[in-house]
């Protein structure tokens, strides 16, 4: 029996030079795995009927079985079974038909049954692979070792008053897959994104909502370095990182530690490190001697847990279109380019925002509305696009102006800026305030001739410079409130004062 | 009027049935006989006197109704394993303190289904760890049987101590008991009462105070084989609330005693002979062979190799399940709790004024064979010991339909005679734990009585969900023993 569920470092891919950190000393490789506590998605817990739902009154989402209350016994709940196959299944990993619950021993106050059932030995999933992209642009397989379910601890409330801890259970019981990788990951860009498309693809999946604030997914973070291709490093364990930036902040921070201790003849401790947000720094929490033993052995309250094949090939079946299918989608579908195409797939929320906003209108003006002018504006203001002011119908509907030749580009950006304002629909505010673009040929040709008579210094300069156009247009532009169609005024420009 | 505590419970069924009595008149003869007795025998920790006569009343009530249960107006004593909503229960230990419990057990919650009535709550040897019920934090039992000519108080056994000494002295129709590793039929071999263990899985466990999960399961002690049969139909039957809790139907037990065993083949394995056993259980033991073979069974020998392992194996596998289950008494969310300086100081001095020597014997052997380094050696190894066991059994079905041996190596003994002694102690159990280690459903039935004048056991062991052949072999080996003695 194996001492420790970090899988023992097997894959030996030398880092790309590009990634090496290059010291007077010479260069170093980062090798990292990662185990990611990923909450699943659930309305109840993992053994018990009681909520799973995030907050709530202390203690107000406790069963029996969760409160380690005596005869109390846990029955296992198939939907998180089924989320932990899916999960599994969406990273292309092996099912394990037949798997088992362990009790992980151990005392304190927010374990309420003195022990965590978890899955040691025999996982529910097996070796699997994420697809994550380098800093270089290739996209890398970073092999998943595998997932288990185990229980959640509740919460200790050490601040509440100076001489006592509060607990709250609320969470215990709560059931979480452990996603271990292999230790795969070469630099902290690659661990980030590792991190960041692992929380895209089980939102998409919807098997756990990835919300960090609420800590549903938290990471894990297992860093060694090493001379390039030489022998393996010792490594620590940075626990409870959660967040995208978080990671990179952490392996870039510990790396350099290591080597530093290193070059000055030192050596590494195998040890868990804490990651302090405000210093970007790790610090010690408990070293290998500290280690519990947490005296694993089958639960005997549960059966093992033996799976029909083709229930796991019905949920295969149903499984939902996932990140890299749809990135490739979008940009056949769509035309988008593969940068594009990324940026819309990073995260459902956006992809289904998406395509809600392109449906039936011009994909790439719906791609540039989104991404620049919504998310530039949603950045600027620090609003989530769950919570954003203009809905996907929406600015599909303000797409649908620009596409149709209802309004023209320039238009639209004073439209947007109303919408956000008054909350209003783009087609009402155009109607409102007189902004359909003017399409007449007549009236846009008046408009020129006018500015011809009164500019004829213009006229001349423009048939020796055709780039004078773009002083035109604007005038005309102006001249017309805005409402004239660029196209139209730029076909008539043309002919008027003969420029090709 | 007779007293009516002399009636057996299928006897007390018929003469609730002909309105001879009300099941309040029946529960307050119970209640006298407990109040009478219990200060001597100490079966009972609590008496819930009120809320058996409130019971009893509203049986009464439905019974005039018309709306009768299998046990309708039965009063019955409850092992204190078993949570009972409201009702304080302490695993006769000090650790829980005045726990009461908001849940009741599914085994408990289907006898008062039935119709049953609780007279309260039975001692037992603290978790059900002992085997002599010395280990109870409340005191020991003391059996109602005594050695002739002498006053000598006798253990009734254990851990069911309380449930097999209150069944014997008529302080109740009949008890729940739970049998880990004997803990079930060893107090009924040493009361002459009739217990059963059945297969695993058939009782839930829910709501049981855990022992050790894979071996613990509940089961009556009752005064005759019929009666036993009546309680545990009632007792059995699957709950989604325990996923070990076998989904299958539940046998008509009642009417498996009438099936006789003409024809069938009885095991008799020749590892049971240990070393060291009085001559008059192989006497007992040839006695019940007899009997089988004049009702027409064939005696066929048959060998269970791995048996001396048993004991062991089972010490291994007990511990280590215990010292998990019993980590939750810690003192921070029910139960007792000793103020320490510090959580680690609080947790220490909890555990050691909470439980009693024998439990944290149990938790330390327990902790050892599950520690880093040692699992393999001892816990790995007595599960495959386990799965030896059951291969045993599973090889000996290919010639024999149930075995016979004897319950336990001896008669009861004397209070405090093994007591500084815990492997003579743990020997009690070396025929009944492997009946709980292949999860095989045993039953023990008072066969004779001793030189000194005290009840012996015989155990029938039967296939796995075959309580019925069980039940048919008890029934003709009551039959032919004829043992109607009761303690003076």
């Amino acid at each position: 029996m194996t001492e420790t569920s970090v899988p023992a470092y097997t894959a030996f891919k030398t880092a790309r030079p590009d990634q090496w950190i290059k010291t007077t000393t010479g260069d170093w490789e980062i090798i990292v795995g990662m185990e990611v506590h990923a909450q699943v998605s659930a309305k109840s817990k993992l053994f018990s009927g009681a909520s799973a739902a995030y907050g709530g009154d202390p203690n107000s989402h406790v069963a029996m079985v969760d409160a380690g209350m005596p005869g109390m016994l846990p029955v296992i709940n198939k939907f998180v079974v089924e989320q932990a196959v899916k999960t599994g299944l969406g990273l292309g990993a092996k099912i394990n038909l037949w798997s088992r619950f362990d009790r992980k021993n151990y005392f304190y106050p927010d374990l309420p049954q003195g022990y965590q059932i978890s899955q040691y030995l025999y996982p529910i999933v097996g070796e699997g692979v994420l697809d994550v992209e380098s800093e270089d642009g290739s996209i890398i397989g970073v092999g998943i070792e595998r997932i288990h379910l185990e229980q959640d601890a509740g919460k200790s409330i050490h601040d509440l008053d100076p001489n006592s801890t509060y607990v709250d259970l609320n969470r215990s019981g709560c059931a979480l897959m452990e996603i271990v990788s292999k230790p795969d990951i070469r630099s902290a860009d690659e661990a980030a994104n590792y991190f960041k498309n692992l929380r895209a693809l089980v939102r998409y999946l919807e098997t756990c909502d990835g919300n960090m604030d609420e800590g549903s997914m938290r990471a894990d973070v297992n860093v060694s370095v090493r001379r390039p291709g030489g022998a393996l490093g010792t490594r620590c364990e940075i626990k409870n990182v959660n967040s995208t930036k978080f990671v990179a902040m952490a392996v870039n921070y510990e790396a350099r530690r290591q080597i530093e201790i290193l070059e000055d003849g030192g050596t590494i401790d195998q040890e868990t490190r804490l990651f302090d947000v405000k210093t970007g720094q790790t610090r010690t929490m408990r070293s290998k001697e500290d280690a519990h033993d947490y005296r694993y052995f089958p639960d005997p309250d549960l059966l093992p847990l033996v799976l029909d094949e083709a229930w796991v090939e019905n949920i295969r079946a149903n499984l939902p279109e996932l990140p890299s299918a749809m990135k490739a989608r979008f940009q056949s579908q769509y035309g988008l380019t593969a940068y594009d195409a990324a940026v819309l797939t990073s995260d459902k929320e956006f992809a289904v925002f998406y395509e809600e906003v392109a449906k039936g209108r011009d994909a790439k003006i719906a791609n540039s509305w989104m991404t620049v002018e919504l998310f530039g504006w949603l950045n600027k203001n620090n609003v989530e696009l769950s919570q954003s002011p203009i809905s996907a119908s929406k600015l599909g509907a303000l797409v649908g102006l620009i596409t149709d030749g209802t309004i023209n580009g320039k238009i639209a950006k004073d439209v947007f800026a109303k919408m956000i304002e008054t909350g209003d629909e783009a087609g009402v505010i155009v109607e409102r305030e007189g902004l359909k673009q003017t399409t007449d040929t007549g009236a846009i040709e008046a408009s020129i001739d006018a500015l011809m008579a009164t500019n004829p210094e213009k006229v001349a300069e423009a048939r020796e410079k055709p780039k004078m156009l773009g002083w035109w247009v604007g005038q005309v532009m102006k001249a017309t409130g805005g409402k004239a169609n660029p196209a139209i005024v730029n076909e008539i420009l043309k002919g008027k004062l003969g420029v090709e | 009027m007779t007293n009516l505590t002399e009636l057996n419970l299928n006897q007390a069924l018929s003469g609730l049935k002909a309105g001879n009595f009300t099941s309040t008149e029946l529960t307050q003869s119970y209640l006298k006989s407990i109040e009478a007795q219990n200060t001597s025998l100490n079966a009972y920790l609590v008496v819930t006197a009120d809320k058996a006569l409130e019971m009893a009343k509203a049986s009464d009530a439905r019974r005039a109704s018309g709306n009768v249960g299998a046990l309708e107006g039965i009063p019955l004593g409850i092992k204190d394993l078993f949570c009972t909503k409201g009702v304080r229960t302490t695993a006769a230990s000090k650790i829980l303190g005045d726990f009461a419990p908001e849940y009741e057990s599914t085994v408990t919650s289907q006898l008062w289904r039935d119709g049953a009535v609780m007279l309260g709550k039975l001692n037992l040897d603290e978790f059900a760890m002992g085997s002599s019920n010395e280990t109870s934090a409340f005191g020991s039992v003391v059996n109602p049987w005594k050695r002739k000519s002498s006053k000598v108080p006798l253990t009734p056994g254990g851990s069911s101590g309380g449930s097999a000494a209150a069944v014997a002295a008529h302080m109740c129709l009949g008890a729940t008991a739970t049998d880990t590793g004997g803990s079930i039929r060893q107090p009924a071999a040493f009361t002459g009462t009739v217990g059963i263990k059945p297969t695993y899985g058939r009782c839930s466990r829910y709501g049981i105070v855990a022992f050790a999960s894979s071996l613990d399961q509940a089961g009556p002690i009752a005064r005759n084989v019929t009666d036993s049969a009546i309680l545990l139909q009632s007792m059995m039957g699957h709950d989604p609330k325990d996923s070990t809790s076998l989904n299958v139907a539940v046998p008509d037990l009642v009417a498996a005693m009438a099936k006789g065993v003409k024809g069938m083949r009885i095991g008799i394995p020749k590892e049971y002979r240990v070393d060291g056993m009085p001559a008059e259980i192989e006497k007992l033991w040839q006695q019940g062979i007899a009997w089988l073979k004049d009702a027409g069974a064939e005696i066929v020998d048959i060998s269970l190799p791995h048996t001396k392992y048993a004991l062991p194996a089972y010490y291994i596998v007990a511990p280590a399940e215990a010292s998990s289950n019993l980590a939750r008494y810690d003192g921070m969310r029910f139960g007792a709790r000793v103020e320490g300086v510090d959580l680690t100081d609080t947790y220490e001095k909890t555990r050691a004024q909470g439980f009693g020597e024998e439990v944290k014997r149990r938790i330390l052997i327990g902790t050892y064979v599950l520690s880093a380094g040692y699992y393999d050696a001892y816990y790995l190894r007595a599960q495959k010991v386990r799965a030896r066991i059951l291969e045993d059994f599973t090889n000996a079905w290919g010639k024999c339909d149930a075995i016979l041996t004897p319950t336990a190596p001896s008669a009861a003994f004397g209070l405090g005679e093994k007591s500084d002694d815990p492997i003579k102690m743990y020997l009690n159990d070396v025929f009944t734990v492997t009946a709980n280690l292949a999860g095989l459903p045993a039953i023990s039935i008072p066969a004779a009585l001793d030189v000194d004048g005290l009840p012996l056991g015989l155990q029938i062991i039967g296939k796995a969900m075959d309580e019925e052949t069980i039940y048919s072999v008890a029934a003709v080996m009551e039959q032919a023993a004829n043992f109607s003695t009761r303690p003076a």
